[in-house]
């Protein structure tokens, strides 16, 4: 096994795990970490492209993420906060008169 | 003796990205299965700072920085601090939602095609396998890209981040005024 092929597998295994934890879990903390862990698959996955490549595009693209997973955090908390200020729960099925 | 040397260098540096990979994958693991919403917080951090490791390994120093300290030391602290500031008693019975069936049906799917993909797009290249430290770019070198052909990018972040600040002081106002309507609450 090519240790690209070992990291790639890697990345994958670690946004399949993420997206899992966000359709499965209850927890909204848990299913927002859950996100971070499909933003770091993906992560790992550009470097090790722009590493075979030999090209700074892949490291600068994992910049970009991390800035958007900030921004994303520093959102999501808040508004996470107000929902369970409101509900007094975490659990996700308490929320769903948002559908609408 | 130096080819000894480097080859168990070689030999290590690809035992030592197993073994990160595995913990990574562990770590990512226990993330669904834990209860508690901290053990899981911690499980995410020992992922993040194995992934850090893996960087690090692969040559790309900056970045193994950048993950600790944005991720782990940023991202983290702020989730630890939510689950300590929350303090609500968790839900009994299931950790698991109704989706559980499907989402893990469609959890192996989506690895098994990935992971089929991966095995036949990209044949093992058994040349350059062991070469380690074929690091392309180090700082210097991603700084001038950064700068000279991503700057447009660059400053749409910033952008980005202005955006996130005033959603967030939306927020933060949003809550103020259910406050003023519901003094109970």
């Amino acid at each position: 096994m090519d240790r690209t092929q070992l990291l790639l597998a890697v990345a994958a295994g670690l946004f399949a795990l993420g997206l899992l934890g966000v359709i499965v879990r209850r927890n909204v903390l848990v299913m927002l970490m859950c996100m971070e862990l499909m933003l770091n698959g993906v992560n790992l996955s550009l470097v090790t492209f722009a590493q075979q490549t030999a090209t700074t595009a892949g490291a600068v693209l994992v910049f970009l993420t991390f800035v958007v997973a900030t921004a994303e955090i520093a959102l999501a908390i808040p508004i996470v906060l107000l929902l369970v200020r409101d509900k007094r729960t975490l659990d996700l099925d308490a929320y769903s008169d948002l559908k609408g | 003796m130096t080819a000894f040397i480097d080859g168990l260098l070689g030999g290590l540096d690809t035992l030592l990205l197993v073994v990160f990979s595995l913990c990574a994958l562990t770590g990512a693991a226990l993330m669904i299965f834990l209860r508690q919403p901290m053990r899981v917080a911690i499980a995410l951090i020992s992922t993040m700072v194995f992934l850090g490791g893996i960087y690090g390994l692969l040559g790309v120093h900056f970045i193994a920085a950048f993950q600790v300290l944005i991720y782990v030391g940023a991202v983290m602290v702020f989730m630890v601090y939510v689950i300590m500031l929350l303090e609500v008693r968790e839900l009994g019975g299931t950790r698991y939602s109704r989706l559980l069936v499907p989402g893990l049906i469609g959890f192996v799917m989506l690895l098994g095609v990935v992971l089929i993909s991966i095995w036949r797009a990209l044949p093992a290249s058994a040349g350059r396998t062991g070469a380690s430290g074929n690091t392309a770019f180090g700082i210097g070198e991603f700084s001038i890209a950064f700068l000279n052909e991503y700057w447009l990018q660059f400053e749409l972040t910033s952008v980005l981040l202005l955006a996130a600040v005033v959603a967030a002081m939306a927020v933060i106002k949003v809550s103020r005024r259910t406050d003023k309507t519901r003094p109970h609450g």
